[in-house]
């Protein structure tokens, strides 16, 4: 079966209408730390252009799943996954692909903004070194032009060479999305990304997401119900290592189909 | 075709062949940081080979009992004789009395800095016992030559300053630091909650400091000891210098000792490479390397045992 | 009442302890620099020894400590990193972790003169590097390796684990991310490790007193398959042999106020560095 064929099959099964594109396909998702069973049969698609929200009650599992996504669970060890994931069709869970790789396709914010303890400029150049580009011009170009999408240029554009960790923590969470934006991935994952942020840089936080999404695909990991409904365009509903219920945000939060998904939206537990 | 496209999506293509130097740069760094990090294995197994060969040809010519059992230590003499029960008195004699000395005062100290000293008292002290700590034991050997055994002469009216006394009180306050800085951190690790238990059913401090707090931390109070009482059997300069050097059992407190370790570090110089002397001087490491391995592997275990009892991760 | 009684006596016994303690430390620090600072001197501290150890200075001693230092630290430091690295960063089977760990902590615990026995047997002998810099180096530089690599250990840790993470979802490599972020976040500690170290083996007398020590040379050391001149053992030798006992306690009386200085300012820079790190990373 060729990839090609893969992706017609996705867009059969899938809740989504015909003209999106998959950009990430989870395929009977099952996850063990140690022999605790962490998820449990997940089937879930990512669209380009599109930000798919994953909400649930804390230790649900939505973390560890969308770590599995640039395969940073291999950094646990002790850890078993079962089943496939697709990017545009090429399994990326496989022994011979590199994760480095699918890291530089993937980008991921984390939950508590954590620059490197240098200066803002190397802060952002670094995915590019760590890459292999040299070229010096280039490099500056591209710093400018990842600040300037993530929001940040006009705050920081007379100190690059100030420390990032003397910036609040709003502009070091924007300076995360900065540094991911400037290695040009093709989705990228929010780990909670507002979690440590007061509210005013979590609406910038927002802002951006919905700004970025022209480009990318996105996935967020949030507890927050209203942010959630915010700026996502999917949702997916886990409890318990399980994929509940998994379609257009509207309907998840104003008619959801199962019991669970509606007690949490409205609050009777979580 | 979509892997294709995926292929040119990605805008930050790596010149051809950096793929590969990068996988084999990385496998050649885990390999060489594995072949470096066993280099602690390979000489503490090295120090137990050369300790057992060299120490081995003593055996074929003095049974080992009669080597550690045997009352005189007269290596030099024609027949020599090597019995080193008067070194491992002596070194037994100042290392317990070392103890009496460094294990009130360590723990003591252990218990201001973690009970009764306010934060500034804090930052001033435990510097300062880290700096006792790092004194070489060279000068303290010559601040118990020259300044305490003088002293204690004449203080206690004894016939000689350099003795096993001198010896253990100076050991003893070498010892010192070791032992509060690992109780300190031993008290630290009590839970808070403890305490607060405890003043919540009325105790006062000192109560909920005997009955809840010192027996929580015992173990890592036991160990604090059992590294202490290590270190000092395993010192060397300080009692080369002030224990005195006479190598015959003592009848008290009071008479010059030598200790194992100043016999090695006496007389290493003048045994002819090779001789009986020479090995029966490795003999003696080999004993004295044995004695401190079992102390370490006591406190390894004591301390494992009790990070799992107050829960905290090995 | 009574428990109020006993608490005043027992808080006055442990206030008692910790002032004895302190004590001590002021005690060394008085007698020994009061009668020290006496014979320093520039030329105590720029020249050698005359008139059979009972005249001139202590310059090739203080010289050959610095050589010996540093060759051991040269030797544990790039060893000493390796192996927190190893055993911090690649996590690889625990047992085989236990393992090191076990002979790491073995390690530190052997008797110092053990080291010196081990020296003798293997650099002075087997390898033939003879009574010299490179065997004494090379005997304290094991005995300083547990205390370089826990201390490395220690400023690993500190490193926050998301500071990998973040490095590693960017697409960097794992040699990339402890060279390029880990290794220059943890260097403050790595370095407070070396300096104290550094206080360390230049006290240490035992391992080198078969392996590298000479009582008296003529001049400089010329390589390093040559004897030297330690402070350590020059204390203890004036102190231990010679005809002028007068003379030489004083001369050993500025030996260890130099080595006492020495440690003291080690310690006083490890400390400066660890106060002005901590409120190195977030909050």
């Amino acid at each position: 079966m060729d990839s090609k064929t893969l992706i017609m099959e996705d867009r059969q099964n899938c809740v989504c209408s015909q003209s999106d594109l998959v950009k990430i396909k989870a395929q009977d998702i099952n996850f063990f730390y140690g022999k605790q069973q962490a998820l449990k049969d997940i089937n879930l698609d990512v669209l380009s252009n599109k930000v798919t929200a994953i909400i649930g009650p804390s230790g649900c599992g939505k973390s560890t799943f969308i770590r599995l996504f640039n395969r940073m669970h291999e950094l646990v060890p002790n850890t078993t996954l079962t089943g496939r994931i697709y990017l545009d069709g090429q399994d990326i869970l496989g022994a011979c692909v590199d994760p480095a790789e699918i890291r530089r396709r993937i980008g991921m914010v984390f939950q508590k903004p954590n620059p490197f303890p240098k200066n803002i400029f190397e802060n952002i150049s670094y995915g590019l070194e760590v890459n292999g580009i040299k070229n010096k011009e280039f490099i500056e170009g591209r710093v400018i032009e990842s600040l300037k999408k993530a929001a940040l240029w006009d705050e920081v554009k007379d100190r690059l060479h100030d420390s990032a960790l003397n910036l609040s923590g709003g502009q070091q969470q924007r300076l995360c999305i900065a540094r991911c934006l400037a290695v040009k991935p093709e989705v990228l994952l929010f780990d909670e990304p507002c979690a440590s942020l007061d509210p005013i840089s979590t609406r910038k936080i927002e802002e951006l997401i919905l700004e970025l999404k022209k480009d990318y695909a996105i996935v967020i990991v949030t507890h927050n119900m209203q942010q959630a409904a915010r700026v996502s365009d999917y949702t997916g509903f886990f409890l318990l290592g399980e994929l509940i219920e998994f379609d257009k945000t509207e309907k998840i939060f104003k008619a959801p189909k199962n019991q669970k998904t509606e007690d949490y939206i409205t609050g009777r537990f979580g | 075709m979509c892997l294709l496209k995926a292929r040119q999506g990605c805008i930050l293509p790596r010149p051809p062949n950096m793929e590969n130097m990068i996988k084999v740069k990385e496998r050649l760094y885990k390999w060489l940081f594995t072949i470096l990090a066993f280099a602690s294995l390979i000489f503490l197994v090295g120090i137990v080979i050369v300790l057992f060969k060299e120490a081995l040809p003593i055996f074929k010519k003095v049974k080992a009992l009669e080597f550690i059992f045997g009352k005189f230590w007269y290596p030099t003499y024609d027949p020599p004789e090597f019995g080193i029960f008067p070194l491992i008195l002596a070194s037994v004699w100042v290392s317990v009395g070392a103890m009496l000395v460094c294990v009130p005062l360590g723990v003591g100290s252990a218990l201001y800095l973690n009970e009764i000293a306010s934060h500034k008292q804090k930052a001033v002290l435990k510097p300062l016992v880290e700096i006792l700590a790092s004194i070489p034991s060279i000068v303290y050997g010559f601040f118990g030559m020259v300044v305490l055994a003088p002293f204690l002469q004449n203080l206690l009216h004894l016939p000689i300053g350099l003795c096993a006394f001198t010896a253990s009180l100076t050991l003893g306050i070498m010892a010192t630091p070791t032992v509060c800085s690992i109780a300190e951190d031993a008290l630290s690790y009590v839970p808070k909650s403890f305490r607060e238990a405890s003043f919540a059913v009325g105790a006062n401090r000192w109560q909920t400091l005997v009955k809840v707090v010192i027996p929580a931390a015992g173990s890592g109070i036991s160990t604090a000891i059992i590294l202490g009482m290590s270190r000092a059997i395993g010192e060397t300069m300080t009692v080369l210098m002030v224990a005195g050097g006479a190598a015959v059992i003592p009848k008290s407190f009071f008479d010059p000792v030598r200790p194992m370790t100043s016999a090695i570090a006496a007389e290493m110089g003048e045994a002819p490479m090779g001789s009986d002397h020479f090995h029966a001087l490795f003999a003696i490491a080999l004993i004295l390397f044995l004695i401190t391995f079992v102390f370490n592997v006591i406190a390894e275990a004591i301390s494992r045992k009790y990070r799992i009892k107050l829960g905290l991760s090995g | 009442m009574r428990k109020d009684i006993a608490q005043k006596i027992g808080f006055s016994f442990i206030s008692l302890c910790m002032f004895t303690t302190v004590l001590f430390l002021f005690a060394i620090i008085y007698f020994i620099g009061s009668r020290g600072i006496k014979v320093i001197s520039w030329e105590f501290l720029t020249q050698a020894p005359r008139n059979a150890m009972t005249a001139g200075g202590v310059a090739p001693a203080i010289v050959g400590t610095l050589y010996l230092t540093l060759g051991a630290v040269v030797f544990a430091l790039p060893l000493g990193v390796a192996c927190a690295i190893y055993l911090n960063e690649y996590s690889p089977k625990s047992y085989i972790v236990n393992i090191i760990r076990l002979s790491i902590n073995n390690l530190a615990g052997v008797p110092s003169v053990v080291f010196g026995l081990f020296g003798l047997a293997v650099f002075v002998k087997f390898f033939g590097f003879g009574v010299s810099i490179l065997s004494g180096s090379l005997a304290l530089g094991i005995l300083v390796l547990p205390v370089i690599i826990s201390a490395s250990q220690e400023a690993l840790l500190a490193v926050p684990y998301s500071l990998r993470e973040a490095s590693l979802a960017l697409g960097a490599t794992k040699w990339q991310t402890i060279r390029k972020i880990v290794l220059p976040a943890a260097l403050p500690g790595i370095l407070t490790g070396v300096i104290l170290s550094i206080g360390r083996v230049a006290g240490e007398t035992a391992p080198i007193l078969f392996t590298a020590a000479a009582f008296y040379l003529k001049g400089y050391p010329k390589s390093i398959f040559s004897e030297v001149m330690a402070l350590p053992y020059h204390i203890y030798a004036l102190m231990t042999e010679g005809a002028h006992p007068e003379q030489q306690t004083a001369i050993a009386y500025g030996c260890c106020l130099i080595l006492l200085c020495l440690v003291l300012f080690m310690s006083a820079i490890a400390i400066f560095i660890r106060q002005r790190q901590r409120s190195h990373y977030y909050g």
